[in-house]
């Protein structure tokens, strides 16, 4: 045995570490429990992929099964949705290959959780209240993700034309590389200016522009501008979670999807199978609902104030 | 030659980056959870020594530099050039003044010292972090004030003006740390 394996045994975490760590776990669980939510195992291996371009998989493949780690419960939990579940939650594990940092492991705990007739700002409400009680008194700031972009880079998120919004990008960069789309160049932007610019604590963002709406339904913001309505949450600056005011209707759905066929098309990316059941579930119809999907690691991290998301792993992707 | 995609760069890499030698000092794997990803990187350039921050796409790769550090003796100068010689091949290089850069303030005949080469020719020169040199020029010396903290300037064989105790005299032997320039002893022969 080399001496690398042989220190490569220990955790990753302290174990003091671990134990806070099983004491907010239990806190989220009971949470949601308390207020009749209902906890719901879904598979971690299924037999379809996400279709979002940005997001890569782990493929399984051997000669019993032919399938993917899910990078998120998302389809399961829509199939419930449909089948008249109600509200409900899933708190295990999530993958998403090639995402290892600080902030990233490829093999994540998820909380994702649903409400049934509630809106995005309802949800966010709820999100505040969890974390106020793992954090008593951090309160919460809320903002729209326009106002964002007005205080920090004085450009008007959805109305500023993409030749603009690359000439920011090339500012930063300081290289020749700019994204070449909207969605990325607004991304880029607000990684690099805006989110070590947001106040400590917990915020919140919503009314995303248009071209970030994923599975969000779209409105119209008080400016009239047509944005959609999706959020995230930060803490301490670093993206803890993300919801929707869930997109319902199939046929937008179906465009949604072929939106991202495009897109992986354009990369280059394998294009995946269309998940038929979900799609039937779709069709059959989602009740109007809000989720969010949240990243239990980066919580844990941030509540016991640790630099890496390693350091409240028992063991990280490198030591597997 | 090697080829490092974003996600291989780790501290310590010696890379081409815009036409240059650099070195990577950090990397920072950043990703939206619904988005592209990239790399923040904190580079120094080998040649200038500056540090900058550049974003790359993930995914985008750079090409390994030939840079290596070899331990060399210094020969001589002839004015233009410094003269260095790998001790084991006896190989001699020749460094420009540009390679040598604040290295000329410190270095002997003789000293041994480290010659970064780039593509096989001198990119920089990092002296000993000490040397031991002659003082050339100084006030006359107060003796047996040991204790009152005060300097002078001297200047030393090299030619380098540092800042010296008020008790030496020209002709004595110092040892100086290059990295700062500053005095930290006398030598007894």
């Amino acid at each position: 045995m080399t001496t690398e394996v042989a220190q490569n045994w220990q955790p990753a975490a302290e174990i003091s570490a671990l134990v806070e760590r099983s004491r907010i776990v239990a806190k989220l669980r009971t949470f949601l429990a308390d207020r009749g939510v209902l906890e719901v195992d879904v598979p971690i291996l299924g037999n379809y992929s996400v279709s979002d371009p940005y997001i890569d998989s782990f493929e399984v493949l051997n000669e019993r099964v032919e399938g993917f780690l899910q990078t998120s419960p998302e389809s399961f939990m829509k199939r419930l949705l449909a089948a008249g579940s109600g509200d409900i939650f899933f708190l295990g594990k999530a993958f998403r290959a090639g995402e290892i940092g600080v902030n990233h492991n490829p093999e994540f705990t998820m909380l994702e959780w649903y409400r049934v007739e509630w809106s995005e700002h309802e949800l966010m409400a709820e999100i505040a209240e969890l974390i106020n009680t793992l954090a008593p008194n951090i309160g919460s700031l809320t903002m729209s993700y326009r106002d964002a972009f007005i205080q920090h880079l004085g450009i008007d998120p959805h109305d500023i034309c993409l030749s603009n919004l690359q000439r920011h990008v090339s500012s930063i960069t300081g290289c020749k590389w700019r994204p070449e789309s909207r969605f990325n160049c607004l991304n880029f932007l607000f990684a690099n200016v805006i989110e070590p610019k947001l106040p400590r604590g917990l915020v919140f963002l919503y009314d995303y522009p248009e071209c970030h709406s994923a599975f969000a339904q779209l409105h119209y913001n008080r400016e009239g501008q047509l944005v959609s309505r999706r959020f995230e949450v930060y803490l301490n600056r670093l993206e803890l979670a993300n919801g929707y005011f869930e997109l319902t209707d199939p046929k937008e759905q179906h465009r949604r999807f072929d939106r991202d066929k495009r897109a992986r098309t354009a990369m280059r990316k394998k294009i995946l199978e269309e998940d038929a059941s979900a799609l039937a579930a779709l069709d059959v119809g989602l009740p109007s609902c809000a989720g969010v999907a949240l990243g239990v690691d980066r919580l844990i991290m941030q509540l016991l104030d640790k630099n890496s998301i390693q350091q409240i792993m028992a063991f990280s992707w490198a030591q597997r | 030659m090697t080829v490092y995609s974003t996600s291989d760069l780790r501290s310590g890499l010696k890379v081409m980056f815009e036409r240059e030698p650099c070195l990577i000092l950090e990397n920072e794997f950043v990703k939206p959870g619904k988005g592209q990803a990239f790399s923040r990187i904190k580079i120094r350039n080998l040649r200038t020594g500056r540090v900058l921050d550049k974003t790359l796409k993930s995914g985008d790769s750079l090409e390994s530099a030939d840079v290596v550090d070899t331990e060399m003796q210094f020969l001589y100068e002839d004015g233009e050039f410094w003269y260095f010689m790998e001790p084991n091949t006896f190989e001699q290089y020749q460094a420009d003044s540009k390679a040598v850069g604040h290295a000329c303030n410190w270095l002997s005949e003789q000293d041994l010292c480290v010659v970064t080469l780039y593509n096989s020719v001198p990119l920089t020169i990092t002296p000993p972090n000490h040397v031991e040199l002659e003082i050339k020029e100084t006030d006359p010396g107060l003796r047996g004030d040991t204790a009152s903290g005060g300097t002078k300037p001297a200047v030393l064989s090299t030619g380098a003006v540092i800042k010296v105790p008020l008790f030496l005299e020209s002709g004595e032997k110092i040892r100086v740390d290059t990295r700062s320039g500053d005095y930290l002893g006398r030598v007894r022969d």
